[in-house]
């Protein structure tokens, strides 16, 4: 069967990718950034997941305001990288799992959660950062990804406990699907920003390292929190760490911290990153030392 | 720090919350209706072609949208703090952004008290404090309450 192995959590800031795109991500700038993911991409080779769950929110790039689904599963072959008005990024296209995610959409909305199901869409910085951030540079992404796109951008968004409970309810339908797959799930934007008005540039490392707290171990408090909460506390657009919830909720009851970074700034924004291991008696490697050892090799 | 069940929020409520944060412009519904051709003409901008359409003549190619003068002109003025009064929303916005060739981040400068280089050190700086912009209401309580107290 299919399991879930590890969850991650990360901003996925735009500039990042032009970072990473243009060779700039070890200069003064940005090297701090991308050094605190050093760990985590010697970690990925280790684990070679084959199937991502990324969940992201889509920035005014395969949706308009034509029409704004609340949750969105990508159940297409493949997705090329959207062009967000500087031409599109120059990063391999992103291949799809059309057999977990059909089989996902189908679990899901038997388990009450009414997917829209997009069979072809392109993807934007909130899906290409993360994967740029965890597997650097490769001619070919080394996994399978299966988009899970959430409205954070027109309000109301789902609440921080839907987002949880559609966790559980993700880690239900991939511990169902069949065929044997290593499959983490990622949970990305924030942390705090405000990107409009007078107010922009908000930056909340006291409650942004709160909710980093909050993610390790059997607490599930985080569910809780209403979204003027993030909006008083973190910028109009740190509700996106809505979506790392649904991430948290995937990984069952209990978790344990494998790796943690947080740097501010990155443009406007404060980048939160963390690497979670489900530690409900899964029995996976709970240490993370596989690192150590591809680091030898 | 953590309220109520979230399931227990009445709708009148939510959105009184959302307009009580100082500089800030919610991406309500109430905005995104408005603003539904701000945001469609920008997305417009996503193709190159377009981008060259809009950039040889920004009047002639709005002409062609269903915005508002206001919204005409605020978008000519790239007042983006007047761009949120009238609907738009900043991701939307963003597509302008990049036509334009300027970093995000300088952008959104232009909607605080900030030149660009002023912002940038304070986002270097740690970034702006969330001390004392939570809630015009507290504002206006805590201004009221001082002016009693002399």
């Amino acid at each position: 069967m299919a399991r879930i192995t590890a969850g991650v959590a990360s901003s996925h800031v735009p500039l990042l990718g032009v970072a990473s795109d243009f060779g700039k991500d070890r200069d003064d700038y940005f090297g701090p950034i991308f050094a605190g993911y050093d760990w985590t991409r010697a970690w990925e080779e280790a684990e070679k997941p084959d199937v991502v769950i990324l969940v992201y929110n889509d920035h005014a790039s395969a949706f308009d305001m034509k029409i704004i689904p609340t949750f969105a599963i990508g159940c297409g072959e493949r997705y090329k990288s959207a062009d967000e008005g500087w031409g599109p990024r120059a990063v391999p296209d992103v291949e799809g799992h059309p057999d977990l995610a059909w089989h996902m959409a189908q679990s899901l909305v038997l388990d009450e959660f009414d997917m829209t199901i997009i069979n072809e869409m392109d993807v934007d910085h909130g899906l290409t950062v993360p994967l740029s951030m965890m597997f650097g540079k490769p001619d070919v992404w080394p996994c399978k990804v299966v988009p899970l796109a959430v409205n954070v951008v027109t309000y109301p968004p789902p609440s921080g406990n839907r987002c949880w409970a559609l966790g559980e309810a993700i880690r239900k339908a991939v511990e169902s699907f069949p065929e044997d797959l290593n499959v983490q799930i990622w949970g990305t934007g924030g942390m705090s920003h405000q990107l409009q008005g007078p107010r922009a540039g908000l930056i909340n490392k006291e409650w942004d390292n709160m909710f980093l707290d909050g993610l390790i171990g059997d607490s599930d408090h985080l569910r809780r929190i209403p979204h003027i909460e993030y909006l008083r506390e973190t910028g109009s657009e740190g509700i996106e760490m809505v979506m790392w919830l649904v991430m948290r909720g995937a990984l069952g009851k209990s978790t344990r911290m494998l790796h943690r970074h947080y740097h501010v700034p990155c443009s406007n924004t404060a980048i939160g990153h963390m690497v979670l291991r489900p530690d409900n008696g899964e029995g996976l490697d709970m240490t993370g030392s596989d690192v150590t050892a591809i680091a030898a090799e | 720090m953590i309220t109520e069940d979230p399931k227990h929020q009445d709708i009148h409520e939510y959105l009184a919350e959302m307009e009580d944060i100082p500089g800030t412009r919610v991406f309500t519904a109430a905005r995104a209706r408005v603003g539904y051709h701000i945001n469609q003409f920008a997305m417009s901008l996503m193709n190159a072609e377009n981008r060259a359409k809009f950039k040889a003549d920004e009047r002639a190619y709005m002409d062609e949208w269903p915005l508002t003068e206001d919204q005409k002109q605020a978008l000519l003025a790239r007042d983006y703090n007047r761009c949120l009064d009238l609907g738009g929303n900043v991701y939307f916005l963003s597509k302008l952004f990049s036509t334009d060739g300027i970093p995000f981040a300088e952008a959104v400068s232009t909607m605080t008290d900030m030149k660009f280089p002023e912002y940038r050190e304070m986002m270097m700086q740690g970034g702006r404090s969330p001390e004392g912009v939570r809630s015009i209401k507290a504002n206006e309580a805590a201004a009221a309450a001082k002016k009693e107290d002399r």
